[in-house]
């Protein structure tokens, strides 16, 4: 409907990569630098001014804060920046804005901002945003943190503006994780990389030479859980992604699958196999160690996401013949069949506020990412791609990260959940896959 | 091996340092014990993976548990192929089975891992139990035909790990499989494979 496809290309490179390089051959790199294109967006952005910020330097580093959070919001397709030397000023404290001017230059919205060295050391970062129309202050507002923060900080102001202009809370300030592929069979090489919601910090998780596959973020943002096959068997590990800390936590015979944390980050649900091959949805104490058998049915139960009440599950099976999703509480019980349209509906993901799932379907062809209104059953598919895999909503609910395959390599992407926006989010060299969206921070 | 080590020491000591440039979090990636070569394919890299694994000192372990196995006939033959959406073991898969079947019933020391593979279509913790649907097949299959339950091991690697890299019906037959890795027997230390 109003899509509006468009290639602007906002160049977010990593840096690791080079700066690794540095460390010898042997060293291994995150190589999957995420590049960001708008592949769809609203017909009518929103028009906005990111006026430089003043800087505190060195102390910033060199940071443009004004940058980053032009990027985020035009990232967002939601938002059209007033290109810098069409500006007519430069202004870095809200008094200093002439609003009649900016009306002049067709932007609706002002962002000043500027930053400071406090007594102790910490950098602050004050912006405020004026609405040129009305002439009023939207917001003023500071973040403060160390220097290594700042792009932290400017991510906040860029959730900040999002949310004041559009209502709800932006999900700049979050991480993803995803996994990296490269080289060719029987050689593939496998990274599980973290990186900002830009794509932009990436650090390396795990470099394995056997897949690695499932990451999931703890409620709290501080642990990864995954599976790795470096054992050649499978393994479910969770990681303190901070340090690198992890332990094993299942690895059972036959499938070791499917990690979720509960709501309260005290258990994961897990798939668990068995040798004798029969995949089931388990719980996993992560304090007790102890493990309750959620479903127990001779077809493929897999796929477990909690209910953000921690009430119930959803779960892929195809007890029916094909998959489809179904719900069962978190006690075990008799599941609920969720999904009736089509014949392959897996993968079940579900936004924060519980009124929405998002899946995998298999619709005219293609492997796409739908949703579901939970409430009244409606479902609409949202991608256009042929294999496209893995949907992880953005903590705000507004977005969906998935992955895709496009000219036979993997790249990730995100849809708005209203299907309107769309971004590519495509590595120099490696495939990227699965990837999972953080929550918010604190 | 040395090297190695102080490789991995100047890695974590950049990933730290990088941390504290970047700002946000300093994660120490952590790299797994190489393991040794996947398939019969290039065994000749076992003795290698075998060193980097010892190098790394720690982790978890390397396998150095794979060998050569039976090569006569039907039993060079370690994949077994299926059709999509598949478990069922069927065509020249029936004979293969069955080679290996006699060998491992006669020569019950032999150990195997069975390697359930899809293709890439899908959901891919769904592909993981439709892979592990495959490895249990073929497990059946052997325990059917006298193979006993301690020489068999099953994983399922789903579409992790196609063997062809392409992305049309072509590749997705070949990705559809299981493959029969020979392990090293119980009780015996690991021999590196004849290359």
């Amino acid at each position: 409907m109003h899509r509006c496809p468009n290639r602007l290309t906002l160049r977010a490179w990593l840096t690791l990569a080079a700066v690794l390089a540095i460390g010898g051959g042997a060293a291994p790199e995150a190589r999957a630098a995420l590049q960001i294109e708008i592949t769809s967006g609203v017909r009518d952005p929103i028009p906005i001014a990111i006026v430089p910020f003043a800087p505190a330097s060195p102390a910033d580093g060199g940071l443009d804060v004004a940058g980053v959070v032009q990027h985020d919001l035009e990232g967002s397709g939601r938002f059209r920046a007033l290109p810098r030397e069409r500006m007519p000023a430069t202004p870095t404290r809200a008094e200093a804005i002439s609003a009649a001017d900016w009306k002049g230059v067709g932007s609706d919205y002002v962002a000043v901002g500027r930053l400071a060295v406090l007594e102790n050391g910490t950098l602050a970062v004050d912006f405020d945003l004026v609405n040129t129309l009305t002439g009023v202050r939207l917001a003023t507002q500071r973040f403060t943190g160390p220097a290594s923060a700042l792009r932290n900080a400017a991510h906040r102001v860029s959730d900040a503006i999002y949310q004041k202009i559009l209502g709800v809370r932006g999900a700049f300030a979050t991480r993803i994780a995803y996994v990296s592929i490269d080289g060719a069979p029987p050689a593939q090489h496998y990274q599980l990389i973290v990186a900002d919601a830009d794509g932009e910090n990436a650090h390396l998780i795990l470099d394995s030479r056997f897949p690695i596959m499932s990451p999931a973020w703890s409620p709290d943002g501080q642990w990864l859980a995954y599976v790795s096959f470096e054992s050649k068997l499978s393994g479910v590990y969770v990681q303190r992604v901070r340090t690198g800390e992890r332990s094993l936590v299942s690895a059972r015979a036959g499938i070791n699958g499917a990690p979720a944390w509960s709501p309260d980050g005290r258990k994961l649900a897990l798939t668990l196999g068995g040798s004798n091959g029969n995949p089931d949805i388990y719980v996993l104490d992560l304090t007790t160690q102890g493990l309750t058998r959620i479903t127990d049915d001779p077809a493929i139960d897999t796929e477990p996401e909690w209910a953000p009440d921690g009430r119930s599950l959803y779960f892929t099976s195809d007890r029916a013949g094909s998959p489809q999703i179904y719900q069962i509480s978190a006690s075990g019980g008799r599941p609920k069949r969720i999904t009736f349209e089509g014949n392959y509906n897996a993968r079940p993901r579900v936004s924060a506020d519980g009124s929405t799932l998002a899946m995998v379907t298999l619709d005219g062809g293609g492997y796409r990412i739908a949703v579901q209104d939970l409430a009244t059953g409606a479902v609409r598919v949202l991608s256009h791609g042929h294999l496209d895999e893995s949907p992880s909503f953005a903590p705000n609910g507004a977005t969906l990260l998935y992955s895709q395959r496009e000219s036979s390599r993997g790249t990730l992407a995100t849809i708005s959940v209203d299907g309107l926006t769309g971004l590519r989010l495509k590595a120099q060299q490696a495939a990227v896959c699965d990837p999972a969206w953080g929550p918010f921070g604190t | 091996m040395a090297e190695q080590r102080s490789i991995n020491q100047i890695l974590a000591l950049l990933v730290v340092a990088l941390g504290l440039t970047l700002g946000g979090c300093g994660s120490k990636p952590v790299k797994p014990a190489p393991s040794t070569a996947q398939t019969e394919s290039n065994a000749g890299a076992q003795s290698e993976g075998a060193n980097a694994a010892n190098a790394a000192g720690g982790g978890v372990a390397g396998n150095q548990d794979e060998t050569t196995g039976p090569q006569a006939g039907l039993l060079a033959t370690r994949i077994v192929y299926f059709d999509f959406d598949s478990a069922v073991i069927q065509g020249a898969g029936v004979d293969v089975v069955a080679a290996h079947a006699k060998y491992l019933a006669a020569n019950p020391q032999a150990r195997v891992r069975l390697e359930g593979n899809t293709d890439e279509r899908g959901s891919r913790e769904y592909n993981i139990g439709l892979g592990d649907r495959r490895a249990q097949s073929v497990r059946r299959a052997l325990l059917l035909q006298g193979v006993a339950e301690g020489q068999l091991t099953t994983v399922s690697y789903g579409e992790e790990r196609p063997a062809d890299p392409g992305h049309d019906e072509a590749a997705w037959a070949k990705n559809r499989r299981v493959e029969i890795v020979y392990l090293t027997p119980a009780g015996q230390p690991a021999v590196p494979a004849k290359p």
